[in-house]
């Protein structure tokens, strides 16, 4: 039994009267692909967020590695305008909110779906400066170069991390400059350098041609070979959630409606009533 | 600028800057103290220090503060009461009983590393001092006043720039501040070397700064701060971490601004003295401390040398009296000022260092 | 009661006065999103044309001669200096700003020589001394709040009623898309500044018939304080703006009243540090989200 690295327990996300995420429990294993699917506007970018700490969410907890780490009960105004399931759950315990900094440094790295890399800088820096978070330097040490050893080794793996994803050779280019395919790969690339467990993929594939989806697919999965990564990720791309996911999980209007293999989600109905049937043939 | 692996444009580079100090050290040997080349060079070299604060915080760090004036205020006022010679306090502070600090710090130092050695320690000492005490304050309105969004913090922090102004001259304090009487007295370095050096030294820090994996993260910050925050770093504390340092430096500034102004008053600390700095680190390139330092040589050079005559009646040997009359010179330099923010707006050196002068340009727009 | 009566009159007098100017800098940020900084100055040459013209012209040739000449003032600062950085950050728009006000201070140093104006031929009427509740003052401090107040309706019912009230409603709500939608976007900003410069240019008029002159550095301050007062009372909202600039008008001459009158600058910033760091965008201003 391979282990559990994330758990969502009855994650609901209420914004004024709209439920964008209702009760949505899920589990990512050690090793896994997992996929949250969904039409457009189903919440799934929304539970993202709540996972990475940039929303706090009206109800539910997140566990990491076993931890809660995000945890949440309806307050305040909310109490009464409370829509959800579960009010009652998480009460007693007490509330976690982290910044999605501490987030990021408990081992979960995410990509944005409208790339944001830093724009000034080069690709090279823009790998560099996810190291940061890593370092043992203070303040001091780092501006009197005190640091020069940890320096060294960080910009060796960056080296290490661009040589594998194939960004070698503009290294020295401005991280913006990249066609399209390379910038989502540089992303990629950039969460990687924070050593995460889990990495996370905000629409990895969103606005590329199909050749371009074929090579992220390859990429993926070669991501989670050579770094043994899990890997969570949210995917309009049928065919690239199909050919790498280990697991499904599918919501609509925030609800989870479906969950399973590839296999069983294709032949599910209300996943096909839902969403596949009418948008794409997968 | 000093790395292990010395190419061609860093060699240049502290051939530059070493020529500089070279023929300051000549003009400090040729000319009076009082003479104008050097008090340019005094001048040029604090504004050029506090230009480079200002440009870690806003330029580096995208934090648009508007709190300088404030934070120099308390580096002078530091510095001018930490170094008031003691027989001269009682006639400074001649409305608070020659005041409540009864020591000075360069005469303390000179009493036992003899007279020389002993002011200069006491003299550096007391600006970090007011370093110290301007960070401090810093620490303090940081973590309320950083979660706010940019022009509402501009706005926060001029607002405390103001409050420190008027609490300075509060009469309650007078003891301490002399209340609304000017400061004086207290020593200066006599030689402009002295002032290029100290300063150099103080912008080296934020140039390693910079360049360190804090000044990257920093960078991070200004470009998206929601990535930054997503890559683990942590938003509030580096916010502070820039703000803090940023004031430690203008500080610094601050105390040898009144340092070379010969006496102190907190009236000339206005937000038009903010304004005026971000003016310079905007003109000389957001981003760039070789513009800010450019920048702010040229602009003291031209105001207070160079541009005179347009201000007395005769400029490059042209006479016109009722055209270059009082106010001419900061007329023209103000229309200057626009003609740069209008037209050439990525400043004079864009994010670029002097370094990247010498260094061939790459395909790309690339920096180092 | 009796002690305080008078400057509970000259604080909402001053609360006026800031009023009107405040909105200058309340629109233009609920369109732009710049901090007009350029604006106190302009509310500064105000003072300054109007020592000029009431000098050697009658009233009724003077008083629109003040007003013209700061429409057109601020009508061209826009042309001339935000105008061209449209597209550019918003660093670089607010950095303008500053380089204007510091441009209009320095020719009016050179223009003026420097030297405050005296207010030599004060408007008329306004600046007689009146009683009021036993407190003598000038008409000035009892007609600015009418005034202000007969204003803002007028300014509020322009923007509800007519097609270029619209137009700038709708380029506050959406710069980009109201342009989509074929709002005249330059003629709605230049608008925009011709309203805020002539309720500074009456701002103006009715300060300085309270004071002796009008110096270079005179609109710093009322400038500096009716934008507080705007971001105070959540800038962008023209009611937010004039509650905050009574609000604040109030305080300080309550201050002044207890004898602190050296405080009453501080306080003004400290209260405004107070609130934005409870309510981050003011009182009545808009909640904003980052999109991530």
């Amino acid at each position: 039994m391979s282990q559990n690295i994330l758990r969502l327990e009855n994650i609901t996300m209420q914004f004024g009267g709209v439920v964008a995420v209702d009760d949505l429990s899920l589990e990512v294993n050690e090793g896994e692909i997992v996929a949250l699917i969904g039409p457009n506007g189903a919440g799934k970018t929304t539970a993202f967020n709540t996972i990475t700490g940039v929303y706090e969410p009206t109800n539910g907890q997140v566990s990491f590695m076993g931890e809660p780490i995000v945890r949440n009960h309806p307050q305040g105004k909310m109490k009464q305008s409370y829509k959800g399931k579960e009010a009652e759950k998480f009460l007693s315990a007490p509330v976690l909110d982290p910044t999605p900094d501490k987030i990021t440094k408990l081992g979960m790295a995410r990509t944005f779906q409208n790339i944001r890399l830093w724009k000034s800088q080069s690709v090279f820096d823009n790998v560099l400066i996810a190291k940061h978070m890593l370092r043992t330097s203070n303040v001091f040490s780092a501006t009197f170069r005190l640091n020069r050893a940890e320096e060294a080794r960080q910009r060796e793996e960056v080296m290490e991390l661009l040589r594998i994803v194939g960004l070698e050779d503009v290294k020295d280019e401005l991280a913006t400059s990249l066609p399209y395919g390379k910038q989502r790969r540089l992303e990629i690339a950039r969460a990687l350098a924070t050593e995460p467990k889990l990495l996370m993929l905000d629409e990895p594939a969103a606005g590329m041609n199909p050749q371009e989806t074929d090579e992220l697919t390859e990429f993926i999965g070669r991501i989670r070979d050579e770094f043994h990564m899990t890997i969570l990720l949210i995917e309009h791309h049928m065919d690239l959630v199909m050919d790498i996911s280990d697991r499904i999980y599918v919501i609509d209007f925030g609800e989870l409606i479906a969950t399973g293999t590839p296999d069983e989600i294709q032949n599910n109905q209300r996943v096909i009533d839902a969403y596949l049937g009418v948008e794409e043939d997968a | 600028m000093k790395k292990k692996t010395i190419g061609k444009e860093y060699l240049f580079t502290v051939v530059i800057l070493l020529a500089a100090l070279a023929v300051t050290m000549l003009l400090d040997s040729r000319l009076p103290g009082y003479h104008i080349v050097i008090k340019v060079i005094k001048k040029a070299s604090v504004y050029s220090l506090v230009a480079v604060s200002m440009n870690l915080l806003n330029g580096f760090t995208g934090l648009f503060s508007l709190g300088q004036a404030g934070f120099m205020l308390l580096g002078a006022y530091s510095y001018a009461v930490l170094c008031i010679p003691v027989d001269k306090r009682a006639g400074v502070y001649q409305y608070f009983d020659g005041g409540v600090v009864k020591f000075s710090l360069p005469e303390v130092f000179a009493g036992f590393l003899g007279d020389k050695v002993g002011s200069a320690v006491g003299m550096i000492l007391a600006l970090l001092v007011g370093g110290v005490i301007a960070a401090f304050f810093a620490y303090l309105i940081g973590l309320p006043v950083l979660r706010l969004k940019s022009d509402y913090l501009a706005i926060a922090t001029l607002g405390f720039a103001e409050i420190m102004r008027t609490i300075i001259q509060w009469n309650a304090i007078g003891p301490l501040t002399n209340a609304s009487n000017l400061l004086r007295g207290y020593p200066d370095f006599g030689s402009a070397t002295a002032y290029l050096l100290l300063i150099g030294v103080f912008i080296a820090c934020i140039v390693l700064l910079v360049n360190s994996t804090y000044g990257r993260a920093f960078k991070a910050i200004r470009d998206d701060e929601v990535a930054a925050e997503a890559m683990g770093i942590n938003l509030a504390h580096h916010k502070r971490l820039a703000f803090v340092i940023s004031s430690f430096f203008a500080g610094i500034g601050g105390g040898m601004l009144a340092m070379y102004m010969g006496a102190v008053a907190a009236m000339s600390f206005k937000s038009s003295m903010t304004y005026e700095i971000l003016l310079l680190v905007v003109i000389g390139g957001i981003g760039s401390i070789t513009g800010s330092v450019m920048t702010s040589f040229l602009y003291i050079a031209s105001l207070e040398w160079l541009l005179r005559g347009l201000d007395t009646g005769k400029f490059l040997g042209i006479e016109a009296p009722g055209l270059f009359k009082n106010g001419f010179r900061m007329a023209v330099i103000s229309v200057i000022i626009m003609v740069v923010v209008l037209f050439f707006r990525k400043g004079i050196m864009g994010d670029r260092e002097l370094p990247d002068l010498f260094r061939r340009r790459r395909k790309g727009g690339e920096k180092k | 009661m009796q002690g305080i009566l008078p400057y509970l009159i000259n604080g909402v007098s001053v609360g006026g006065q800031y009023a009107l100017i405040a909105i200058g800098y309340t629109l233009v940020y609920g369109i732009l999103r710049l901090i007009n900084f350029a604006h106190g100055d302009v509310f500064m040459v105000a003072g300054l044309i109007m020592v000029y013209t009431t000098a050697s012209m009658p009233m009724y040739i003077s008083i629109p001669l003040v007003l013209i000449f700061t429409v057109i003032l601020g009508f061209a600062i826009e042309r001339l200096a935000y105008k061209p950085l449209r597209t550019a950050p918003r660093m670089s728009l607010m950095i303008s700003a500053i380089g204007v006000s510091y441009l209009i201070q320095n020719l009016a140093f050179y223009l003026t020589g420097g030297l405050p104006q005296p207010v030599k031929t004060p408007i008329p009427w306004i600046s007689d001394t009146v009683t009021l509740f036993g407190a003598s003052t000038k008409r000035v401090t009892v007609v600015t709040p009418l005034l202000t107040v007969a204003l803002v309706f007028v300014l509020v019912a322009l923007i509800k009623k007519t097609k270029i009230g619209m137009g700038m409603r709708a380029a506050a709500k959406d710069f980009e898309t109201a342009q989509l939608m074929g709002v005249k976007i330059n003629s709605v900003i230049s608008m925009t500044f011709v309203i805020g410069s002539f309720l500074a240019a009456v701002g103006a008029m009715l300060y300085f018939t309270n004071y002796p002159t009008v110096a270079i550095t005179s609109g710093g301050m009322p400038g500096l304080k009716a934008f507080v007062a705007a971001v105070f009372g959540g800038i962008g909202s023209i009611p937010g703006a004039v509650v905050g600039a009574f609000l604040i008008g109030l305080c300080e001459e309550i201050i002044k009243g207890l004898g602190q009158s050296t405080f009453s600058d501080a306080f003004t910033f400290a209260l405004l540090i107070i609130v934005l760091c409870v309510k981050p965008t003011g009182l009545f201003g808009e909640k904003v989200t980052d999109k991530v």
